[in-house]
């Protein structure tokens, strides 16, 4: 487990990405997750200002991007102090030791060099001159020294390569691609990494390098992928899967900018971006695509969906298909906008006026999104409904390796709109799944009139007739309540625990690496994992009840608990955290354990 | 057959019918509901007579609002219709005009819905020039929630949320709409059917946005609002009707003109001045379509009618479908190869 830290301005998510790309070329499995600052460039060596990049690679298959790294790369002061905390002792410390001026340990707040005092002599420290080494290996090049001592982060890649036995050639290839206007940049760089991978084969300093095997993986194809990607992918793939083209309406927003950037790329497959004024216009157009027969797609985070709040309950009324993206991040309002946090889902659940339900689905790791976005659109489509999707700032920029599927095998999502004038009422439904016809403009004789006003059963007239509101309410209810959704799994290798851990979204990282730690510790638990928070699968109830125990972690105050509490009258422990971080394997396996012991006890 | 054969560039794309249409067809079968005397009738029955002669295929015609009074306009039109939420009518429909071609959208505000709160939509749309052709219905109060002041309404106006006179300085919004960017702008009275259908006709022919003011009576919170300009008498003294390429006259016997006055432009009596200095209305020329929005406060001491600003410019909606059109035909939509990317790895048992 690795992570490399510095100024948010000095490469580190490019340098992460690049170990974890030669990480996946050789078949290790893999997660990873860049943690930054808000601002874009934070005042430089402040605390505020560190950016780092966590990658965990094993040859086996892992669940997260771990808790401590075993090698923690500081480029400065500020890089060192916010993260050596997280080092185990005994842990590998590279540090740039050019930074460590008087006047950057000031910053931060060191008195002492940590370097020349005896603070860091739990750690294996080695202090290398990164700056002054790159700088020395550019020396030819003559590019100035303020663009050699940028390329120091590939120093620090080049040595870790080395140490790791990482192959090299993808990341020459990289650079050279990624520079390819500036050749003098790519080459500068490409030297600056290989300086790095030569320093650690020639300096002695290093006496240990390590060999991490390809893990041993399911068979099949396999990529690196990163959960907004594969949500943008998923929506591709949706458009093909129902042959119907794609309107993506939305506003830029961390962390959910990504979605559109992507799908941005992807015209070729019939879908179109429109990168609107605010995030009301983007759920808008979103909307009126899908009247318009299209799949309308809008991709927000928390802060707005606050603004979507009232087009959502709109798309609830006409009962159009809406795909609505929700990358969680920290809140409330604009909160910690680059961090994690899983505390929508009651605004998902019920941020609307009126009784306006929407399904829900959520994604449970990068590689997840592909399929959970997939089955939201299916929902979406088969149930002409808003559907919210909420992944979450972990797994949207966290990545892992994804086992490409094969599209034959992916499900068929076409609908049909209604055409015959003789049968059609706007608001008849179809018996199965209670879903009104898709009746879209262009469809001669089918002319009809809909809105947010409330509708007469069938026909679609406004009404105001109290007993059709009364049964136009309870109507749309069912409709969601009906969804067929898959019952949930519960994972319990032994057969025998009397404990459950309920989890939803991002958490399944954490809570399933607790899960078998536990278990290693000879205490049985079984662990359960949501995808569909609306509605619940059909076999939840059952599956609660026949535990002594249920526990709920989240990265909220207790908001699936406070569900699971009144559907199912399950007096659910509820474990949380709201540190704009995921969950730590090893503290959840601290808690696990002791409701274990408790209930055994 | 579609209206580019017609060779109206505002109608590209949507088909038409050869069948004989008449104003009932467009009329739905829904009670309409406005007050007695409401300025909405007028304008309903005005462009129900007008859509006919376009010949579209009605189910190729969309109407969409946002809430107020006026916006129960889509539900007595025999088209399809989506009567939406306050304020995102532009938004809703731009979302239409992308995904759909072949259809005509307008959109049917009121000067609370498209000024207050969706004035952010206004503004973009007609920025961008989505292809939508949007009816402003000012009666300069706010009828559905009984009578507040709008952001037309005049300073000093007494409303049942204004007391003691309201302290809001009123929108222009023919000023607003050029400020925007807007490739088309108009303005009609409710009571000048002829006037009104002449509008609303370029406004169809024109392709992109297209804005049109329709100065509205309201009976009932408003009733008399724009009275000034319906009396003969000073109708003709207040109402200036611009023709593209005429010079700008008015008056029973064109009595007065517009010339140039510094930066802007100013009322004169045509004896007065020599006939070479009268103002020839240029439609293309946004510096004298904005000077006329100003040549007086809205106190209607004057009001220009008719088409302010016409200009071609390439629509949003046209250009987003030629980028994916262009996509589409030179890269083919291989799903599996998207998804296997440049970087891939395979395990074998």
């Amino acid at each position: 487990m690795i992570r490399f830290a510095g100024d948010s301005g000095d490469g580190m998510q490019l340098t992460g990405d690049r170990f974890t790309s030669e990480a996946a070329a050789f078949g290790n499995d893999l997660a990873t997750q860049p943690n930054f600052p808000a601002e874009i460039r934070a005042p430089q060596g402040t605390l505020p200002g560190v950016s780092s990049f966590q990658l965990h690679f094993a040859d086996y298959d892992i669940l997260t991007p771990g808790d401590r790294p075993d090698v923690l790369v500081a480029m400065n002061p500020a890089a060192l102090k916010a993260n050596v905390v997280d080092l185990p002792d005994g842990g590998i410390l590279i540090v740039n030791t050019d930074e460590f001026s008087k006047r950057n340990l000031t910053k931060v707040g060191y008195d002492s060099n940590p370097l020349e005092d005896d603070s860091l002599e739990k750690f294996q420290v080695h202090k290398v001159a990164m700056a002054t080494l790159t700088i020395g290996a550019l020396e030819e090049t003559g590019l100035g020294k303020k663009d050699a001592e940028r390329a120091k982060n590939m120093f620090a890649l080049g040595l870790l390569s080395w140490m790791y036995h990482r192959p090299t050639e993808g990341t020459e290839r990289f650079l050279r691609e990624k520079f390819a206007k500036k050749p003098d940049i790519a080459e500068a760089n490409v030297l600056a990494f290989r300086a790095g991978f030569y320093y650690g084969e020639t300096t002695e300093a290093f006496a240990v390098t390590y060999e991490v095997a390809p893990a041993k993986l399911n068979v099949g194809t396999y990529r690196q992928i990163t959960g907004n990607t594969a949500t943008a992918y998923g929506i591709v793939a949706a458009a093909q899967l129902s042959k119907l083209p794609v309107v993506l309406g939305t506003y830029p927003i961390t962390p959910a900018s990504d979605i559109l950037h992507e799908l941005s790329k992807h015209k070729n497959f019939d879908i179109t971006t429109v990168q609107a004024e605010d995030e009301i216009a983007g759920i808008g157009i979103a909307l009126g695509a899908s009247y318009g027969g299209a799949i309308g797609v809008t991709s927000t985070s928390g802060p707005g969906i606050a603004l979507k709040s009232e087009t959502i309950g709109l798309g609830v009324m006409t009962e159009l298909p809406l795909l609505v993206i929700d990358v969680q991040r920290g809140g409330p309002s604009t909160g910690l906008p680059t961090k994690t946090e899983q505390a929508d889902l009651l605004q998902a659940m019920f941020g609307r006026n009126g009784e306006s339900p929407v399904p829900i689905v959520a994604p449970q790791s990068p590689s997840d999104c592909f399929d959970a976005v997939v089955d939201a659109t299916r929902i979406a489509l088969k149930y002409r409904t808003p559907v919210l999707f909420l992944s979450d700032g972990a797994i949207a920029n966290g990545s892992e390796p994804w086992m490409i599927p094969d599209v034959e095998t992916l499900p068929d999502l076409t609908v049909e709109f209604a055409t015959d004038p003789e049968i059609f009422q706007p608001y008849s439904r179809d018996p199965e799944t209670l879903a009104r016809p898709w009746a879209v403009p262009g469809t001669p004789g089918l002319q009809h009139r809909i809105g947010g006003l409330e509708k007469q059963d069938v026909t679609g007239n406004i009404s105001y007739d109290p007993e059709n509101h009364d049964k136009m309410v309870r109507l749309r209810q069912a409709k969601i309540d009906g969804i067929e959704v898959p019952d949930v799994v519960v994972e319990d290798p032994d057969g025998n625990a009397r404990v459950l851990v309920v989890g939803w979204g991002s958490s399944y990282g954490p809570i399933g690496a607790a899960a078998r730690r536990v278990r290693k510790l000879g205490l049985p638990v079984a662990h359960a994992h949501l995808r569909h928070l609306n509605p619940f699968p059909k076999n939840l109830g059952e599956v609660l009840k026949s535990y002594d125990k249920v526990i709920v972690p989240e990265m909220n105050l207790g908001q699936l608990a406070l569900l699971l509490r009144a559907k199912y009258l399950v007096d659910v422990v509820s474990y949380t955290k709201v540190q704009g971080l995921p969950f730590k394997a090893e503290e959840l396996q601290d808690v696990l354990a002791d409701v274990i012991k408790g209930v055994s006890a | 057959m579609t209206a580019i054969d017609l060779g109206i560039p505002g109608l590209t794309g949507v088909p038409t019918t050869d069948e004989k249409q008449s104003a009932r067809d467009y009329k739905s079968d829904q009670e309409v509901r406005w007050c007695p005397g409401c300025g909405d009738y007028i304008v309903l029955n005005a462009v129900q007579s007008f859509l006919p002669t376009l010949g579209l295929k009605r189910e190729n015609i969309v109407f969409v609002s946002g809430i107020g009074c006026s916006s129960r306009f889509p539900y007595y039109m025999n088209t399809y219709g989506m009567h939406s939420i306050h304020g995102r009518a532009p938004a809703i429909a731009t979302g239409l005009a992308v995904a759909r071609p072949d259809l005509s959208v307008w959109v049917v505000t009121g000067d609370g819905d498209a000024l207050s709160i969706g004035g952010n939509h206004l503004i973009h749309t007609l920025r961008r020039n989505v292809n939508l052709k949007i009816l402003l219905f000012n009666n300069r109060i706010y009828g559905l929630t009984k009578g507040q002041y709008s952001p037309t309404s005049e300073p000093g106006k007494v409303t049942k949320s204004t007391p003691i006179g309201s302290v809001d300085h009123p929108f222009n919004p023919v000023s607003l709409a050029l400020g925007a960017e807007a490739s088309f702008v108009g303005r009609a009275m409710d009571s000048d059917k002829a006037g009104l259908t002449s509008v609303l006709r370029q406004a169809a022919e024109h392709r992109g946005s297209a804005l049109v003011e329709i100065y509205q009576n309201c009976p009932i919170f408003n009733d008399g609002a724009f009275d000034v300009l319906k009396d003969p008498d000073e109708a003709e003294r207040r109402i200036i009707h611009v023709v593209d390429g005429e010079p700008i006259r008015f008056g029973r016997e064109g009595e007065y003109c517009v010339v140039r006055e510094g930066f802007g432009l100013a009322v004169a009596k045509s004896a007065d001045v020599d006939a070479s200095e009268i103002v020839v209305h240029d439609a293309s020329d946004l510096n004298l379509s904005f000077a006329l929005s100003r040549l007086s406060t809205q106190d209607l001491t004057h009001t220009v009618t008719g088409v302010f600003r016409r200009a071609d410019r390439t629509t949003y909606d046209d250009g987003v479908r030629a980028q994916v059109n262009e996509a589409k035909a030179s890269k083919a939509a291989d799903l599996s190869k998207l998804l296997h990317g440049k970087d891939t790895w395979t395990v074998v048992g």
